[in-house]
């Protein structure tokens, strides 16, 4: 099958990988943040000072017990880390270098299995984006094989060794948990070929077309009352390693990224990592204030130098923050540095990679211009008309207008070329968490 | 730009809450984002993390630059009407320049004043930000008004407009009506004796001392007045000398008219500059060309001389009076516009469907181009909802299909 999706922009920034070569760093300390987790609520099973294993449970969900977060290392808990009212910000753990892996018992329930693992809280719902809820039999299973944000690499390229017969493993676990398809997206850039037992889809378009929820709408979208899990093909890998291996595979290839990245490249870690472990000596020296992402520039989340490599990242992005730049009368420049969609910038096609930095550029403003967020949003969804209804929490609305069908990652381009600049994937996450708990 | 950022830098406590001047505060906001763009940067968590170059400020400013041609023919062709009726027969160009800017410079002062003088105020008792939606509005209005409209009617409409079209709803992004169009439409219903009639849209007066004196008490309707008053099978339109109204002026512009409207050419190179950045839409401006030109031959196929402006060819509906002004520079208005896209396509003709209606058969109103956008502006949010509308069936009879088949 194959799926086109037509409106989008590619944002083309510097700082891209040309080089395959991939540097090893061992993380001395690794974090689990149960925010990365949307519905999740932590509590924690273990203590400072326990000693875990790789793939040990470190936290499970109140509401569903078996579902659980482990520890992408083996060593001691460093720390519990928590915020307001007790809420658990992160467990750290401190590697002792042993490798120490727990066994798994691949006869067991699958369902069981994934919980303990920690691979069923890597997985999503529509409706909702949030960890899958296991006793909602799913009607389809969406597998995302492509990656089209800014100075993304196909996730193809980013799977550990023997990746297909893991795939082809991962998809005859997945099949079990579903009556419908399994279906993997893939891209242009993909390199492993059909994966037998998937419905093999093929999507060509420029961002946001990897970004599942339009990968749905164009395939099957998703009604009222039911329910899809989306989860990434690194996901998938995982999976059909614990049903080779019986262990968790927690080692990850991590994409460096971003105009004030020294030498963008690969680095093979391990999940959680603290990013100054991947980042050190590799920023540009220039001055500039930084903004160190973990993730990519439209939907990942600010960290600083002791931030975390966040779930489910495969990507560090580093640009320049911004907010040490005095610039005269911008709104005016028709500098052909300046990254826009819009053909009021009329130079902005001399430049062929553009370093943006973080600020608004701009004040916020009601909706004014008519027609921005259509331009970039690849689904017969009025993304305008939801994002008001979501505004003035009018269920009947959200539910009329399509908001089962979305994730707040799917606005992040809206968001990108708002006029109005407006915090549209805040609202959204904002508009699903109240849905989901007046309808529940 | 140094120096200035460190004047900003000192002044800067005293506008701040607590501090001597900050009541006005806003208003020191509004001149710093003017000069410098903001520092602010993108949320931490769960929001993008770098922003299109584009904001509102760069949105209306495209729009007053597209507004430029129409502003600096209207100096020229104020000062030509003026040479005419003073039966000159030399046209001194700069001398004529200077004479059209004296006659509108004050009229946009006042406009300004009062407008951002109520933005302003508005900005600060609500603690907000001053939005940049006057920029348009000031410039637009003295542009649609005719050119003997007093400075004090200016300064009532403008500030009537603003309280009641646009900050009683919640300032820019809230209005329902098109705040220049209210406040043209306060002048036409409030003193109708002196916005329209035959003496209001040529400059009759020396701007102070520069041009030449006209002696006699001087009148001369526009072409769609001339249409209007006439009985029967109207006779040749005559421009300020009583010489025929060639169909070249009329799309060259030098015919009396509200200030910035005469001139076709200089609207289609606004209309170029608004498509060309993307800023206006192109299906609102088509439709309504293409709803007046169905309108307006339909009128002329049925023409009786009971409504004499029914004899128009269709494209002379475009070429005379405020239509061809009001497609490209009011209808677009995104604000008070329909927002989707097939939405803009019906709001747009029925602008032009309406504007010819209500021009060629109500003979009290010689134009309905003001009068068709503002009620438009009203259903626009009803099309809207037709739009949205045909969405939410979509998707629920995708919903309904799936049900009876399983």
């Amino acid at each position: 099958m194959k799926i086109k999706l037509s409106k989008g922009f590619d944002l083309k920034l510097a700082g891209g990988i040309d080089a395959g070569a991939v540097a090893e760093i061992k993380a001395e300390i690794c974090a689990v943040v149960p925010d990365d987790y949307p519905g999740f609520v932590p509590k924690a099973d273990v203590r400072e000072g326990d000693t875990v294993e790789k793939g040990s449970v470190l936290m499970h969900d109140k509401l569903q017990p078996h579902l659980c977060l482990v520890s992408p290392v083996s060593g001691t808990v460093r720390a519990v880390v928590r915020g307001e009212r007790r809420k658990i910000l992160r467990v750290e753990v401190t590697n002792d270098h042993m490798d120490k892996s727990r066994r798994f018992d691949t006869a067991s329930p699958l369902m069981q299995l994934l919980g303990q693992s920690g691979l069923l809280a890597m997985m999503r719902t529509r409706p909702y984006d949030t960890v899958p809820d296991a006793s909602v039999r799913p009607r389809d299973i969406f597998v995302n094989g492509l990656d089209t944000a800014p100075l993304a690499v196909d996730p193809s390229g980013l799977l550990g060794p023997d990746a297909a017969a893991a795939l082809q493993a991962g998809v005859k676990a997945l099949k079990t948990l579903t009556d419908g398809k399994v279906y993997l997206t893939t891209g242009p850039g993909w390199t492993l070929g059909e994966v037998p037992g998937a419905e093999n889809v093929q999507v060509q378009g420029p961002h946001p077309a990897g970004a599942v929820s339009f990968q749905i709408a164009a395939i099957e979208p998703v009604d009222k009352g039911e329910t899809v899990w989306t989860l990434g093909v690194d996901t998938l890998y995982g999976i059909g390693r614990l049903m080779l291996d019986g262990t968790v595979d927690t080692t990850v290839t991590v994409a460096v990224t971003g105009p004030e990245v020294e030498k963008p490249g690969f680095v093979r870690t391990v999940r959680g990592v603290r990013l100054d472990a991947i980042l050190r000596n590799n920023i540009k020296n220039d001055g500039r204030n930084k903004r160190i992402i973990s993730g990519n520039v439209l939907t990942g989340v600010a960290e600083g130098m002791d931030g975390w490599l966040r779930a489910p990242w495969r990507q560090v992005t580093v640009i320049a923050e911004g907010d040490d730049v005095d610039e005269f009368m911008g709104w005016a420049s028709v500098s052909p540095s300046k990254l826009s969609v819009n053909r009021a910038l009329p130079l902005r096609g001399l430049r062929r990679l553009f370093a943006p930095d973080a600020r608004l550029n701009g004040g916020r403003r009601a909706m004014i211009m008519s027609g921005e967020y259509d331009r970039v949003f690849p689904a017969d969804i009025l993304p305008e008309y939801l994002i008001k209804a979501i505004i003035s929490r009018n269920i009947d609305d959200m539910e009329a207008l399509g908001i089962y069908e979305v994730a707040p990652e799917d606005f992040a381009l809206c968001e990108f070329v708002d006029t109005s600049k407006l915090p549209l994937q805040q609202i959204v996450r904002d508009g699903l968490d109240y849905l989901r708990k007046e309808l529940n | 730009m140094k120096k200035l950022r460190n004047i900003l830098d000192k002044v800067e406590p005293h506008f701040k809450p607590g501090g001597r001047l900050s009541a006005l505060g806003s208003v020191y906001d509004g001149f710093e984002t003017f000069l410098f763009t903001p520092r602010s940067t993108s949320a931490a968590a769960t929001a993008v993390h770098i922003h299109d170059a584009m904001d509102s400020k760069r949105a209306m400013i495209i729009v007053v630059l597209a507004l430029m041609p129409c502003f600096l023919f209207g100096m020229y062709n104020t000062a030509y009407q003026h040479w005419l009726a003073a039966g000159a027969t030399e046209f001194p160009f700069l001398t004529m320049m200077l004479y059209g800017l004296l006659a509108i410079l004050p009229k946009v002062v006042v406009c300004y004043a009062v407008g951002l003088g109520i933005e302003f105020a508005v900005a600060q008792m609500r603690r907000e930000e001053i939005q940049e939606g006057f920029l348009v509005s000031g410039i637009l209005i003295p542009m649609i008004c005719p050119i003997e409209t007093p400075l004090w009617m200016i300064a009532v409409a403008t500030a009537f407009s603003v309280i009641f079209a646009k900050e009683v709803f919640g300032g820019t992004g809230f209005n329902i009506f098109n705040v220049a169009l209210v406040a043209r439409a306060f002048l036409f219903f409030a003193y109708p004796a002196q916005m329209s009639g035959d003496d209001v849209f040529v400059a009759t007066g020396t701007m102070l001392g520069v041009g030449p004196a006209i002696a006699d008490a001087f009148t001369c309707a526009t072409p769609l007045g001339q249409i209007a008053s006439s009985t029967g099978v109207p006779a040749a339109i005559t421009g300020v000398g009583s010489e025929a109204v060639s169909t070249w002026q009329a799309f060259v512009g030098l015919i009396p008219g509200s200030f910035g409207e005469t001139s076709k050419l200089c609207i289609l190179i606004g209309a170029a500059v608004l498509l060309l950045s993307g800023i206006g839409s192109w299906r609102i401006m088509l439709s309504v060309f293409g709803g007046a030109l169905a309108m307006g031959w339909l009128a002329n196929v049925c023409a009786t001389p009971t409504y004499p402006a029914s004899y128009l060819s269709a494209v002379d509906q475009l070429l005379y009076g405020g239509l061809a002004f009001a497609a490209v520079f009011m209808a677009t208005d995104p604000v008070t516009g329909c927002r989707t896209r097939t939405g803009q396509v019906v709001y747009g003709a029925l602008i032009g469907v309406i504007a010819v209606i209500i021009r060629t058969y109500n003979n009290g109103y010689p134009e309905g181009a003001m009068l068709a956008v503002l009620l438009m502006n009203a259903f626009a949010s009803l099309i809207d909802w037709c739009v949205v509308r045909a969405n939410i069936s979509r998707r629920r009879a995708r919903l309904t299909a799936k049900t009876s088949r399983s």
